[in-house]
């Protein structure tokens, strides 16, 4: 294993627990905007096939990697879209200040 | 040379500053007066990513990317316009798109660089291109099932269980092979075309009630394998964002679960039409009173607290618009009328109150189960509309019912009860429910839309 990977297990295990705490506040009313939210970040997967692209070392990986970018990008379009659509409507009957 | 080396840094800060982006988007997230600077903050965080990947040295070909970020964000715009009814089927479709990407980019990866794939690494790459491959099939199977395009039902049959482990056995088998040697090239399509037909296997038993579950650990999947591609292209970015998808599924799944009293396996490998059989043979002739949509708005102009309990029925029978008149009628009079949530309540988690939200229902009228069970006995109406199974004290006092331990909504505890209901015929998992066979319950026998529309027009009818 090299310094690299060992470096990837630390982010991946801080970035676990900031995401248990920060998500376990998250209020019930708002899961599903949660989870519409979550899908579009994760969709960052989009820089990886973005470079496979760009890169176009091969056919195989440079088709591939355009597929990905298109799969990628809907999802980042869509669901900033669509969870913006959804708090929009999140309303409360207490006056709100302006 | 030196050039390279400069841009390399730039990329990477800007990645490390659409890490905080994406995490400060998460926190902002937890209460609805800040939610939508979170949806900002992850947009800035994802045109600084792109952006920033733009700057890449080894990018030589710009035309394609355009291309297919255009047509990427072509297909996006109508999936983020749906109906909000359609947010199930379009977040089950959305894992599948985002699972698609993930396979295709640790495909390219594979044969890009075997056989000079270290052995850590290997494993990595087959724990992305097995999770991404299952999430993919599995989450177009909940989407077919939820958009109805697939028979909702449950489909068991003998064996079930022991057919779908053997499928992710040979996945796995294949991929501690591929570690070994990385070289042998001609074995990876296996380990994508496994788990693609495990992923079908995996949703087949699943019924309707037990989506939320099920989205939730594909959304967990989704993310997990996102952080594995990660590792793969040693990008902290995507660690950090499938770390975060990953535990945000994971906890979504564990209040499913918990709400339903049912473990991850129970839920995955115990289907739930198995159990239905002997819950319906001990049938014996009971009987209800039913009201017309005159008696039951008399009752609730006469109340002063009552709560509406919501359930899948009212999406199905798209009733939340009707149900916010009845909510305006009522709290014009004076009426206290509060809606109870159950986590479990739709097809995914949170689905009511998206629903209800549509429908202008202020969102702090809406109140989770914990916080509202303690106050049924003080309330005067308990009006269920389009749920069962949430409602049925058969959970907490009947040890042989399939749902018992399930927490529940104590609506049975409330003065009156009045359930709509199209006829008497058991809810979607055929649970019998002895809620509509108490002394306080009436039975509105409609189609949940029409039926409050009609209480809705009594009210306006008595006012005058």
């Amino acid at each position: 294993m090299n310094s690299a990977l060992i470096d990837g297990l630390f982010v991946f295990m801080l970035a676990a627990f900031i995401g248990f705490e920060v998500i376990k506040r998250v209020s019930p009313l708002l899961h599903t905007p949660l989870m519409s939210l979550t899908n579009a970040l994760d969709a960052i997967a989009v820089v990886g096939a973005i470079v496979l692209v760009g890169e176009h070392k091969s056919n195989l990986s440079f088709i591939l990697g355009v597929l990905a970018v298109i799969a990628a990008t809907s999802n980042v379009v869509g669901g900033f879209l669509i969870t913006d659509r959804m708090l929009k409507m999140f309303k409360s009957s207490r006056p709100t200040k302006p | 040379m030196t050039d390279f080396a400069g841009n390399q840094q730039i990329i990477e800060i800007v990645y490390l500053i659409a890490s905080v982006l994406f995490i400060l988007s998460l926190k902002w997230l937890s209460a609805p007066s800040t939610a939508r600077h979170g949806v900002l903050a992850g947009e800035i965080g994802m045109v600084l990513a792109i952006g920033g990947t733009l700057l890449h040295h080894g990018i030589v070909d710009y035309k394609w990317i355009v291309i297919a970020l255009v047509i990427g964000s072509g297909i996006g715009v109508p999936l983020g316009l749906v109906q909000m009814t359609a947010v199930p089927q379009r977040t089950a479709l959305s894992h599948a798109f985002g699972a698609f990407c993930v396979t295709l980019v640790g495909t390219a990866e594979f044969y890009l660089r075997t056989p000079n794939v270290p052995h850590f690494m290997m494993a990595v790459l087959s724990m992305e291109v097995i999770l991404a491959s299952l999430t993919f099939t599995g989450s177009l199977m909940a989407a077919g099932k939820l958009q109805e395009v697939l028979p909702q039902r449950p489909i068991t049959y003998k064996g079930q269980n022991f057919v779908n482990l053997f499928f992710l056995a040979i996945a796995i088998a294949v991929a501690i092979y591929l570690v070994v040697h990385p070289g042998a090239k001609q074995l990876f399509p296996l380990m994508i075309v496994v788990p693609l037909i495990f992923g079908v296997l995996m949703i087949v038993p699943i019924g309707g009630a037990d989506m939320p579950t099920v989205i939730s650990l594909l959304n967990s999947y989704a993310g997990l394998s996102a952080a594995a591609m990660g590792f793969v292209l040693n990008s902290k970015l995507l660690i950090i964002a499938g770390a975060l998808d990953g535990s945000s599924g994971f906890i979504l799944s564990v209040i499913m679960s918990k709400a339903m009293n049912r473990s991850f396996t129970n839920v995955l490998f115990g289907a739930f039409g198995q159990v239905q059989a002997a819950a319906a043979a001990g049938k014996e002739e009971k009987t209800v009173r039913s009201a017309t949509a005159e008696e039951a708005a008399g009752i609730l102009a006469a109340a002063n607290k009552v709560v509406i309990v919501p359930g899948y029925g009212m999406a199905v029978a798209q009733a939340q618009h009707k149900v916010r008149e009845l909510y305006d009628a009522l709290t014009k009079r004076g009426v206290d009328v509060r809606f109870a949530i159950h986590p479990v309540a739709g097809r995914m988690p949170g689905h009511m109150n998206v629903l209800l939200a549509e429908a202008d229902i202020p969102y702090d009228r809406l109140i989770e189960m914990d916080d509202i069970n303690g106050d049924f006995p003080q309330t005067d109406v308990a009006l269920v509309i389009g749920a069962n199974d949430v409602t049925n004290p058969a959970a907490r006092t009947d040890q042989s019912s399939p749902i018992f331990g399930m927490p529940i909504l104590d609506v049975d505890k409330a003065r009156t009860v009045m359930v709509i209901k199209r006829s008497m015929n058991p809810g979607f998992a055929g649970i019998d429910n002895p809620l509509y066979y108490l002394d306080r319950t009436l039975m509105l026998f409609g189609d949940a839309k029409s039926f409050v529309n009609n209480i809705v027009r009594e009210l306006a009818g008595n006012s005058h």
